[in-house]
């Protein structure tokens, strides 16, 4: 639970490879991830997060390269290690027939964690209405989040989560985001792979973006997304201002008109705007800076599909 | 301890909780009592019974010796047909010094008891008749106490075999499940060596197969089935932990080998099935033919059935455990070294 003082990382995965009947499933992936760091490992399905995260938690064995993990090998099997991290699995993995509280309790029980920390890690996902109702009989939103307890329930420096909000409607997603940020805020450093863009950019700290095995590129959501000096667009009324008029404003890269709406394209967003302000030109306003999915697009030449 | 509690009262309340599998393995076994009990038949008096019409000394001579249970019939044509319809083996037609005996050959065996109950009894009288005294005699009288019911047999039988499906379906179904939905993967993750959930899983396992037999046993005594128990009963104990351990560790064979639950179940029908029946764990095996007599010393149920006969029923000592015990525990290792080596964590 204490942050570690040591610039020891927390994760340190160096050249891992995994092969899979001929096809590379995981091609020489090197990052580190520091203590109280919440990291993401960002691409559409089938891009090799999955075991990636498998190998790095040690349930597989990689055909080359190393994980550290807060100093130990996860493989083989590391009993001096397990206590100290928590795996969320798929939503569907618990003991049959048992009620949260009862899931929770057993599941500490096996890390030597008592019923009290059960309580206390129930409440902190927020499902203490619902200690007393059977696994089988919780919504999808409140599974993943029991999943995501049973995971915490030992208190884990290190938390591994895959592909915590898929298949969630949006509302559930943004609920458990909350519950993120409250593990985050315990001083956990946490590693959570997701298809969703918005997700990694909200949530992580850093992220790594994969596809086809590969990483692509890792940092800041910020830093990636500026790193493209996409422009940013902005969007009025088109008989806000005439095409011509809109052409010789500051900044103005590019103009286009389409549907009722004239569509500025400008590195100065600031300069733009206050020039749109003077006209009263402001009409029906959007503005859109680059995102994730502006960098997934730069970076493989084709549209992100989760 | 502290671990040991949670979790096997987790199994416990899993397994509680699961109303149909409980029901049906409490009410299978009764319900096969039941049934197997009827269609072995009412040997319960272990008398024949013969239909009888007119009047004549060879009936009174039957009636007197108590061997047939007689049946007063209208005439030698209801006599004739109710043999022919099945619903008595044999009819007897008296007139005086004569008697017909009509039988049918689809009866079996009780056509030939009164078959040859019916001609003793003329030769008997024929010997008192010519005034001599015979010189040959017989004597008879059963070992078992004169109560070889059913019952007796099918308890022993009906409980060695409810321990075989518990222990096989129980692992099989468990493993696949919890390798299916990644309970494993969690256990694998977490500080507990398996061999502790293992024993874990293995000791709910007995308790669950101690609290069946004694249920199932204190149904069999009550006046409605009639078992009577003889000697040391609680030498069954041995053999339904041993039984259990046994036929736990093929259950997680078969557990290890298949991928879903469909094919757990029907691999584990497969072999619990004709196991059942080739262990005479439901049918006596002394009246099968030799080779499958033999064929039968190969399953682990057969050892337990004979086991828990003679504990149980036929009145014998803990020298009664020995074969049974070392078959059960030599099944036991190999069975489990097996399936040890082909457990799988991942799907």
């Amino acid at each position: 639970m204490t942050r570690n003082s040591t610039d020891r990382p927390a994760v340190l995965v160096d050249g891992i490879r995994k092969k899979y009947g001929g096809r590379t499933v995981v091609d020489d992936i090197s990052f580190t991830v520091a203590e109280g760091e919440f990291f993401g490992i960002l691409g559409p399905n089938g891009a090799g997060k999955t075991t990636t995260l498998e190998i790095v938690e040690g349930l597989r064995e990689p055909d080359a390269g190393t994980v550290e993990l807060l100093g130990e090998r996860p493989w083989p099997r590391n009993p001096r290690l397990l206590p100290r991290m928590g795996v969320q699995l798929q939503a569907s993995s618990f003991f049959e027939r048992l009620t949260t509280i009862e899931q929770l309790r057993t599941f500490g029980a096996l890390y030597g964690a008592g019923p009290d920390k059960a309580a206390e890690t129930l409440d902190l996902v927020g499902l203490t209405p619902h200690a007393n109702v059977r696994e089988s009989a919780l919504s999808g939103g409140q599974r993943q989040r029991l999943s995501i307890a049973c995971a915490l329930v030992h208190d884990p420096d290190l938390l591994f989560l895959d592909e915590p909000t898929a298949a969630l409607d949006p509302q559930s997603r943004r609920n458990l985001w909350d519950v993120l940020r409250a593990v985050q805020d315990r001083g956990k450093t946490v590693v959570l792979t997701t298809h969703h863009l918005d997700e990694a950019e909200i949530l992580c700290d850093r992220v790594a973006i994969m596809d086809n095995g590969r990483l692509l590129a890792l940092d800041t959501p910020a830093n990636l997304i500026n790193g493209l000096n996409a422009p940013t667009r902005v969007t009025v009324r088109s008989h806000a201002l005439p095409v011509h008029e809109a052409l010789r404003l500051p900044g103005a890269n590019s103009v286009s008109s389409d549907d009722g709406t004239l569509i500025l394209t400008t590195d100065d967003p600031a300069t733009m705007l206050s020039a749109l302000a003077a006209r009263n030109a402001l009409e029906g306003l959007q503005v859109h800076t680059a995102t994730l999915e502006d960098v997934f697009l730069t970076l493989t030449g084709r549209e992100y599909r989760s | 301890m502290t671990m040991f509690t949670p979790l096997a009262s987790a199994m416990v309340k899993g397994f509680l909780r699961d109303r149909t599998a409980l029901v049906v393995q409490f009410l299978l076994p009764l319900m096969f009592l039941v049934i197997f009990g009827v269609l072995m038949g009412d040997t319960g008096s272990g008398k024949v019974k013969i239909g009888v019409a007119g009047d004549g000394a060879v009936v009174t001579a039957l009636e007197r010796s108590g061997t047939v249970e007689l049946l007063r019939l209208a005439d030698a044509g209801e006599g004739e047909a109710r043999v022919r319809d099945g619903d008595l083996p044999a009819a007897l037609v008296a007139d005086g010094d004569t008697a017909r005996l009509v039988y049918s050959a689809s009866a079996g065996p009780k056509a030939n008891t009164a078959l040859a109950l019916v001609s003793g009894t003329i030769d008997k009288l024929n010997v008192a008749a010519s005034g001599t005294t015979p010189r040959f005699g017989l004597t008879t009288s059963t070992v078992e106490d004169g109560s070889l019911k059913p019952i007796q047999y099918l308890t022993p039988g009906v409980l060695s075999w409810s321990v075989s499906i518990t222990g096989v379906f129980g692992a099989a179904l468990t493993l696949v499940a919890w390798r299916k939905k990644q309970v494993l993967r969690r256990l694998r993750l977490a500080p507990v060596r398996p061999s502790f959930v293992l024993g874990s899983r293995i000791v709910v396992a007995i308790g669950t197969a101690l609290v069946q037999a004694v249920a199932f046993v204190a149904l069999a005594t009550t006046p409605m089935f009639g078992l009577r128990l003889t000697g040391q009963w609680w030498l069954a104990i041995p053999l339904l932990v041993l039984g259990t351990i046994a036929f736990f560790s093929i259950g997680m064979l078969v557990g290890a080998l298949c991928r879903s639950e469909e094919a757990a179940s029907a691999v584990s029908n497969l072999l619990v099935l004709p196991m059942s029946f080739l262990s005479g764990s439901f049918f006596p095996m002394d009246q099968a033919p030799a080779w499958m007599r033999q064929l039968s010393e190969v399953f682990p149920l057969r050892h337990m059935n004979d086991g828990m006969l003679d504990v149980l029923v036929r009145g014998k000592g803990a020298e009664a455990l020995l074969v049974p015990s070392a078959v059960l525990a030599a099944f036991t290792v190999v069975v489990g070294l097996a399936a040890v080596r082909l457990f799988r964590w991942e799907e």
